[in-house]
Formats: structure tokens, C-alpha cells, sequence
């Protein structure tokens, strides 16, 4: 079966009114972001106001980005910061504990005890951990810190990492290993040269979304930060937030903080998906 | 240099576990042995120290006599069902509806994982802005049509249902693409074989294809809960809990006890309470798990 064929296709009158669903379930999704990004250039009387037409102004970003009231470009930088680091660490821990239970033959209750840890942590709310991790900082001054967010969002991204370059791993043939064996090369060796270079559309994916959550991750970085270190979620939350919420710049804030995803998304949506839906199916 | 890269070699397969088990360790397990000690005690910061007192009975009378959380368990209730019901309806009636046409699947793909990569917390300020009582767009269209507007966001009666919207907007998407690669994924061998027996297209859907897309739905079921039980981010943006208790959800509450109460003692109790909650929930569903990894 080809991607433009159907095993049941719908004709006539059926097809127009599934296509019309189609549109319709299209035009429901995109609508919402139509609407921000349409409020993120008007001005904040024009939103107050409901105006379908309006003068497009760049001044809510202008205000937003390098306005001297705004912290919004440190916290851009923030989050950048965050995102990046703890997406390389959690790539180089996750991807060696991944090949590490794949390759080597571990006791079944180490196995089965480190997935089954993953699987609870990945499915308790952050929230709960959230009261211990910010005593524990305040204890070693890691409090309001970068570095404090970015290990916590090592380890929120560690069962997903883990699970993802396990199910990428598996998918190499066992005989390349094999003889890369018999020709002498080492474990550490067979996994730097044949088995990682094979696993590089995992690491692709894995990394696009430790990106993503850690950039969107929001419960975590509002309890762990303050002024100085708060991501860009928790300054978008501040402008809705503030007495008189600000509209214009909420909406200009929350269009910023899409960018990365969107560009992501257009570089790597085949490893996304993929990412995404993967063991879901299997 | 050649001795230490052999050392490396040999003992590969330990240390590549190692730093993950540590992280785990010190980020996981005794920030959770510590939640077992802090729900015995009263912390209070004395000149920025924390200081510990041991009183198990008070943190227990807490939760035995929180009405705030008997409400948020039922909003949470709520939310969790209704939503992740529609949900998977509607992600399930798109996915059978998108495999049968011959365009347009390229573009659902990249249109529906949009609303899942972007932050919550962007999703809480587009609905915040469309939900607004003066300019949202949905009380523009309803005096448009000359109806009343309505305060979505401010009123006890519509602000969970307003919430939930926002929850199935978010997470139609995600099941769809679940359901879809899953649609994709039934034998069109299967498919033929049974129109050539004479099956109506009804049939086909409900007698061939839903069946075998029972583990995919039993997947985005399991996930789909938990996930809907741990919303946070847009709720927190939308009406922190209110107005009232009436948006109320278990993990809003949970947020409160713990940074605007600072009750860490009782916010630890209600932490242990929450994860074994989450934990009994796993192991109920594990043997659909099971099942699934089984096929």
C-alpha cells in the first residue's frame, strides 16, 4: 500500500464530506495559533478593543525583547541555556545506559528494576519531587541556580532518552557487532565506532525532544527559580500573571516561545513523529 | 594510555550504567526517602534554615480535614474522564477518517504534532486571549449572532468545562497520531479478504479494524490518563484553580500546599498520597501492559 492509496477508500458524497472534516479538524488546531500570532501584532487597544482589522506593529515584540522594564530576553537566553545542556548531558548519560542494558548481560532485577524506576518517575507528577529537590538545594546553594534546573531536567528527560535509544539500538543488526568482535574491537570500541554512528537518527530524535520539554518545562523551573534564572514559561506566566494582564506582550512572549519548536519541527519532523509514536505501536 | 583505554573496555558495561543509576540515586530515590521523613515533620525557615520538628499526627489531621483537596480530587476526576473519553473518541473517528482518503495525511502529520511541542504554557495564553469576557474570540461570535456573551474563564459553572476544552484541543493530536500509525500499520490483506466476504464498509471499521487497534488504544488510554492527571501548566495559566475551587485540580492544590502555603511537611504527605495513587493506577493497567508487549 502507497501513502495515496486507501484499503477502504471513501467515494463520492462520503469523500467531499471527509475532506470537509479534514479541513475542518486542520482549520480547529491552526486556529488557535492563527489567533495569537494575529494578537501579537496589534497593539494592546486594538486586542482590548476585538478589532479584526488593525495596523500591524512589531512594537509588542520590540517591547517584550529589549524593553528596559522586560527581562524577557535574559530569560530567553535562560532557557537556551537549560535546554541545550541538559539535552547534551542527558544524550551521553541516557545513550550510554540505553547501550549498557541492550548489549551487556545484566541480572534480570537490574534490568527490570532500573526500566520499572524509569516508568514510575516518568509517570508520577514532577510536582511531587519539586518540595524535596528545593530543600536539598537550598541546602547546597543550588537554589535559583541554572545548574540546579538543568540536572533536574537531566533527570526529567532520562526515562524518555533511555527508552528511545534502547528501541534504536535494538533495530542494529547483532552480526555487525559480531564481527566487529571477532576482528578484536572492544565493547567501548564497538559501541563508539559501529553501534552509535548506526544509532544517529535516535540521537536525533532523543535530542529534538529533550530539547523541546526541557524548553517547555514549566512546574520545575517556577519552584527552582528566581528573577535572574526564571525560563521563558515562567516569565510567560508572570505577564498573565500581573494585576492588569499584559495582552499584547503575553501573546508576543508566547509566539517567541514557539520558534524553537517550529524550527525543530521543520528540520526533524520525521524523527519527531517517529519519537513520539514509537513503542506506541510496536 | 594503552593499560587505561583496555580498563575502559573491560569494565564498559558498568560504567555506562553508572552515571544514570547515580542520577537516579540522588535525583529520585532520596528526594523520595526524604518525602517519607518530611511527612512526619513541620519545617519551618528560621533565618533561611530549615528547621525540622517531628509531628506526624498534625500533617495526617491536615489531609484527613482538607476540603480544598476533596474538591480538587473530584475536579481531577472529572477532568481526567471527560476529557481522555473525548479524546479518544475523536482521535479515534479522525485517524479511521484520515487513512480512508487518498490526500491529506502528510499535512495531519505535521499539523497535529504542532499543538504537542509547543509550551503548555503558550497554549494557556492563546486560550486565555480567545476565552478573554470583552475581545475573545468566542464571545465576539456569540454576540455576533446576537447571544449573550459568557464569562468562561470567571464562572463556576463553565470554568471546568472551559479547562477540559482547552485539555482535548491540546490532546486530540497526540492520540490521533498514536491511532493513526496504528490505522496505518492493519494489513491491507486483512482488509480485502474481508470485503471479498461480502463485509460492508461499517463492518470493516468495527468488526476488522477497531479490533486490532485494541493495544493501540489501550496505550493512549494508559498514557493518556496519567498525563491528564499531572496537568498543570495550562490550568495554572488559565485560572489557577479558580475562580473558587471550581478549576480545582489535585496538582494546582499540590503547588499551593507546597510554595504559596509552604507547608512542606503536609505538602510531602500529599506527595507520598499522590504517587501511590500513580503507582496503584500502573500496576492495575500493567496487564494490559502485559498484553500488549506480549502481541
Amino acid at each position: 500500500m502507497t501513502a495515496e492509496t486507501s484499503a477502504l477508500p471513501l467515494v463520492g458524497r462520503d469523500r467531499v464530506i471527509g475532506y470537509g472534516l479534514l479541513v475542518l479538524a486542520v482549520l480547529c488546531v491552526v486556529g488557535p495559533f492563527a489567533w495569537i500570532l494575529m494578537s501579537s501584532f496589534k497593539q494592546q487597544i486594538a486586542i482590548l478593543t476585538g478589532a479584526w482589522s488593525f495596523t500591524p506593529t512589531l512594537s509588542n515584540f520590540g517591547e517584550v525583547l529589549f524593553g528596559r522594564r522586560s527581562d524577557f530576553a535574559g530569560n530567553v537566553a535562560n532557557s537556551a541555556i537549560v535546554a541545550a545542556t541538559s539535552t547534551v548531558l542527558v544524550l551521553i548519560v541516557g545513550t550510554l545506559a540505553a547501550y549498557s542494558l541492550y548489549r551487556f548481560a545484566w541480572a534480570r532485577w537490574v534490568t527490570t528494576g532500573f526500566l520499572g524506576w524509569t516508568l514510575v518517575f516518568h509517570m508520577i507528577p514532577a510536582l511531587t519531587l519539586v518540595g524535596p529537590w528545593y530543600l536539598a538545594f537550598r541546602e547546597l546553594g543550588w537554589y535559583n541556580t541554572l545548574g540546579g534546573l538543568v540536572l533536574t531536567h537531566v533527570t526529567l528527560n532520562l526515562p524518555m532518552t533511555v527508552w528511545l535509544m534502547m528501541a534504536f539500538f535494538r533495530e542494529i543488526p547483532p552480526e555487525i557487532e559480531e564481527a566487529a568482535h571477532v576482528d578484536g574491537c572492544g565493547p567501548l570500541e564497538a559501541f563508539w565506532y559501529i553501534a552509535l554512528p548506526l544509532a544517529v537518527p535516535g540521537l536525533i530524535a532523543a535530542g529534538v525532544l529533550a530539547f523541546i520539554f526541557s524548553w517547555n518545562e514549566f512546574s520545575v523551573a517556577l519552584n527552582l527559580t528566581a528573577r535572574d534564572t526564571a525560563t521563558v514559561p515562567v516569565a510567560i506566566a508572570r505577564f498573565a500573571q500581573q494585576y492588569e494582564v499584559q495582552h499584547s506582550q503575553m501573546a508576543a512572549a508566547a509566539v517567541i516561545s514557539t520558534i524553537p519548536a517550529l524550527l525543530l519541527m521543520a528540520l526533524g519532523q520525521r524523527f519527531i513523529v517517529r519519537g513520539l509514536t514509537l513503542g506506541s505501536v510496536k | 594510555m594503552r593499560a587505561a583505554a583496555a580498563a575502559l573496555n573491560r569494565s564498559f558495561k558498568h560504567w555506562s550504567l553508572l552515571p544514570a543509576v547515580l542520577i537516579f540515586l540522588l535525583l529520585t530515590l532520596y528526594p523520595m526517602v526524604n518525602l517519607v521523613r518530611m511527612s512526619v515533620s513541620t519545617i519551618a525557615f528560621v533565618e533561611g534554615t530549615a528547621r525540622w520538628s517531628f509531628t506526624p499526627a498534625h500533617n495526617f489531621r491536615l489531609l484527613l480535614n482538607d476540603a480544598v483537596l476533596a474538591a480538587a480530587a473530584v475536579n481531577t476526576a472529572i477532568f481526567v474522564i471527560v476529557a481522555v473519553a473525548v479524546e479518544i473518541a475523536l482521535g479515534l473517528a479522525l485517524a479511521l477518517l484520515v487513512a480512508r482518503l487518498a490526500r491529506g495525511k502528510g499535512l495531519m502529520r505535521t499539523v497535529m504534532v504542532l499543538p504537542i511541542l509547543v509550551p503548555a504554557v503558550a497554549i494557556g495564553s492563546m486560550w486565555k486571549l480567545m476565552y478573554n469576557y470583552d475581545f475573545g474570540v468566542f464571545n465576539q461570535a456569540l454576540t455576533a449572532i446576537g447571544l449573550a456573551p459568557v464569562n468562561w474563564l470567571g464562572s463556576t459553572k463553565v470554568a471546568l468545562a472551559a479547562v477540559i476544552l482547552v485539555d482535548i484541543w491540546h490532546w486530540v493530536p497526540f492520540v490521533f497520531l498514536i491511532l493513526f500509525a496504528a490505522v496505518e500499520g492493519v494489513p491491507p490483506d486483512v482488509i480485502e479478504a474481508a470485503r471479498i466476504d461480502g463485509a460492508s464498509n461499517r463492518q470493516v471499521t468495527w468488526r476488522i479494524i477497531i479490533p486490532l487497534l485494541k493495544p493501540a488504544l489501550a496505550v493512549a488510554l494508559i498514557f493518556r490518563s496519567i498525563l491528564a492527571f499531572k496537568t498543570f501548566d495550562e490550568v495554572f495559566l488559565l485560572t489557577s484553580g479558580g475562580p473558587g475551587t471550581s478549576t480545582e485540580l489535585v496538582s494546582l492544590h499540590l503547588y499551593k500546599v507546597f510554595f504559596e502555603q509552604n507547608q512542606l511537611g503536609y505538602g510531602a504527605l500529599l506527595s507520598l498520597a499522590i504517587i501511590a495513587a500513580v503507582v496503584a493506577f500502573l500496576l492495575v493497567s500493567r496487564k494490559t501492559l502485559a498484553l500488549r508487549s506480549a502481541q
